[in-house]
């Protein structure tokens, strides 16, 4: 089991570096993705910003599963997990929204357009920022519920977000937004293949976040421990008394 | 030592807050009518265990039964009076006292003006707590726990900042509600007040009970 | 279900009376929304035909500052002494207390609705061109919009280092939704130009969700400790 992290790491990197090759087509081997006839080279960006969009959602529901087990159960594995979920989750959020732009601007002629899918993702990026500020501000020990609840509070809004905005755009002139139609299955392979790299290196830095975490936790731990009784195990310089208290003591 | 079930268990309770513990295991029994003088150091997590009986910190870890039910649940038999005074300083004391009483769905006026009086202030008094003195604020305070006419009180340093008469007129009205059989907590930093009055001194070190003893000195400790 | 509104309308009572005797929030408040009015009219001084367009989306965003100023207030006054201490350890339920905060703020901050909004149609020479009546269920659940998850965010907010920025952090990101109501609603109906109809149904539905979701979590927000 200790070796299971490194070994996912390297395969998660040769994944990486796979899926990277056949987005990029660097070197040429079979199934790299073709380029796109009418916008070129800028389209590969696809590879990156579909597999991103797609695994924000998968954390940020991760995080919403996490926070409601944690308001049921207290369970602090469960947070620690919503906590992992909603920092990688704005880090992939944060790709999606700066790839889209740089997509839009050759393919459409402009950054920003207040889009159904890019407004509903800016804010659904605003409301995990509000989050992890949260999370950062709150007295630790009230943080997992507050956060927890905030959570719930978001995945309330999401669809709210939706359709506001759909009927908002339907009211205003909008650029044609390409798409729809069939996609090159040798494009289809390689967006799959980045989705799952992209899947893997999340899950990798979750990993490595949620260890980080947990360590943490025992950290604190121990360091309340020791604002109690100072760091011999001797209770904290509590004025007068000289006593040590016997470990294990009630 | 009796065979009357204990009011309050109290089973390996710790309390966390980040960085910093309050209680790190404590485990007590707590007897029905008695007067329980809590002492130690500051930081020695008196307060938090008086705030975790009273139901207002939740323990991370370890029980506590009052009565056999949570101290939430058992919230209608707990009296709590906290350091600060929990009052509106803008209203007049029976003001106070009749929205507390709304509260807890009691009938208001009759029962708020017996515990003015009670706790030795004038229930037709028209100024604002906030122009009270020390003294007077900490019996209104007082008054404002036992609204509820509760079988346990949980008193934090009830004594502190109040002259030597107020003080000793205090432990008297404690000592006269204990012999009505109530249970009484009083947290504080002046033990010699409650001596001959106390039915037990609990003594709390870093987070712990490390002892209970009947009288005021511990012997081959100190 | 008797004991929540008997409870709920005691606090609400205290509340107003308290305020009534101080004043505090009361005074300043009314002072600055008329400051937000009248800095807003001089950074925008349109035609009477260009502000139709956007003096919906000024008018909220002036509410919107008003009300994060005003709920910052909401539990200043249970913090003094620790009373919501008090209140923590009664048996009266948590969401007595969140209703008379939450109906606290409506009011308070209807009020300072209903000195800004004249000064606005002064100022911009508004002449509502669609169906004006339904201007009046727009405010009411937009106002209910802002304030009843402004009460939740403001008692969230307690328990944070830095409070009084912290109310903002959380209420603008969710209510993104409820001003887009707010702001396209009231400007369909002052340019007349579309039915404010789908707007006020999303605005109902806001209100509807996130009243439910207040009431179901307060109690862990109050007792989180």
């Amino acid at each position: 089991m200790k070796r299971a992290f490194p070994i996912f790491a390297v395969l998660t990197t040769l994944l990486l570096v796979y899926a990277l090759n056949q987005a990029l087509s660097i070197v040429h081997i079979p199934g790299v993705a073709p380029t796109e006839r009418t916008m070129g080279d800028v389209q590969r960006i696809f590879y990156y910003h579909v597999p991103s969009a797609w695994t924000t959602f998968l954390l940020f529901s991760v995080n919403l599963v996490a926070s409601v087990v944690y308001l049921i159960r207290r369970n602090p594995v469960a947070d620690a997990v919503a906590v992992v979920t909603g920092e990688v989750g704005v880090v992939f959020c944060t790709v999606v929204l700066v790839t889209g732009p740089i997509w839009a601007r050759p393919v459409w002629g402009i950054w920003w357009t207040w889009d159904v899918r890019l407004t509903s993702t800016l804010v659904l990026w605003l409301i995990y920022v509000s989050y992890l500020v949260l999370r950062r501000f709150s007295d630790s020990a009230q943080t997992p519920v507050l956060a927890a609840a905030l959570a719930v509070f978001g995945a309330l809004d999401v669809p709210l977000v939706y359709f506001s905005i759909w009927f908002f755009r339907t009211q205003h002139p909008q650029p044609v937004i390409g798409g729809g139609g069939s996609i090159d299955p040798r494009m289809l392979h390689v967006l799959l293949i980045n989705w799952l790299a992209f899947s893997c290196f999340a899950f990798l830095i979750c990993w490595s976040r949620y260890r980080l975490e947990r360590l943490r936790r025992e950290v604190e731990e121990a360091q309340a421990l020791e604002s109690l009784l100072g760091p011999e195990g001797v209770p904290a310089p509590a004025a007068g008394s000289k006593m040590p208290l016997p470990r294990g003591q009630q | 030592m009796t065979d009357i079930p204990p009011i309050i268990t109290v089973i390996n309770v710790i309390k966390q807050f980040g960085r910093f513990a309050a209680l790190r295991g404590v485990t007590a029994e707590f007897e029905s009518g008695k007067l329980y003088a809590i002492l130690g150091d500051n930081g020695a997590g008196k307060t938090t265990l008086l705030r975790a009986l009273a139901g207002l910190a939740r323990p991370t870890r370890g029980e506590i039964a009052i009565l056999g039910k949570s101290p939430k649940a058992a919230c209608r038999d707990l009296g709590y009076m906290a350091h600060p005074s929990l009052l509106y300083d803008e209203m007049s004391g029976i003001e106070n006292l009749r929205y507390f009483a709304r509260l807890y769905e009691i009938a208001g006026d009759g029962r708020s003006r017996q515990v003015i009086r009670a706790v030795g202030l004038d229930p037709d008094l028209t100024r604002p707590v906030g122009q009270y003195s020390q003294g007077m604020r900490q019996r209104m305070s007082l008054a404002r726990a036992v609204l509820h006419d509760p079988k346990i009180l949980l008193l934090d340093e009830p004594f502190s900042n109040v002259d030597v008469h107020s003080a000793r007129e205090m432990v008297g009205l404690l000592k006269a509600m204990r012999d009505a059989g109530k249970t009484i907590f009083v947290v504080t930093h002046q033990a010699s007040l409650l001596e001959g009055v106390a039915d037990e001194f609990v003594w709390m070190q870093a987070g712990q009970i490390i002892d209970r003893t009947k009288g005021l000195s511990r012997m081959g400790v100190q | 279900m008797n004991s929540l509104w008997s409870i709920a309308l005691a606090t609400l009572a205290k509340d107003i009376r308290l305020e009534w005797r101080s004043k505090d929030a009361l005074n300043s408040m009314l002072f600055f929304s008329l400051l937000v009015v009248v800095i807003f009219s001089f950074s925008f001084d349109p035609l009477a035909e260009e502000s139709r367009h956007i003096v919906g989306g000024l008018i909220w965003v002036a509410f919107l500052f008003a009300a994060v100023v005003a709920l910052n207030q909401t539990w200043a006054r249970e913090l003094r002494n620790q009373v919501l201490d008090a209140y923590r350890v009664s048996p009266a339920p948590a969401n007595a207390l969140f209703l008379a905060k939450a109906l606290g703020n409506f009011i308070f901050v209807s009020a300072l609705e209903a000195l800004m909004t004249p000064l606005f149609v002064i100022f911009y020479n508004l002449r509502v061109l669609g169906p004006a009546w339904q201007l009046l269920p727009i405010v009411i659940l937009g106002t209910w919009a802002l304030v009843v998850n402004g009460t939740f965010f403001a008692a969230m907010s307690l328990r944070t280092r830095s409070r009084e920025i912290m109310l903002p952090l959380l209420l603008f990101p969710i209510s993104i939704p409820a001003v887009l109501g707010m702001v396209n609603a009231t400007t369909s109906i002052l340019t007349g130009e579309a039915s404010a109809h789908f707007w006020l149904v999303l605005l109902l539905t806001y209100d509807v969700v996130f009243t439910t979701a207040c009431l179901g979590f307060f109690g862990l927000v109050l007792h989180a400790e």
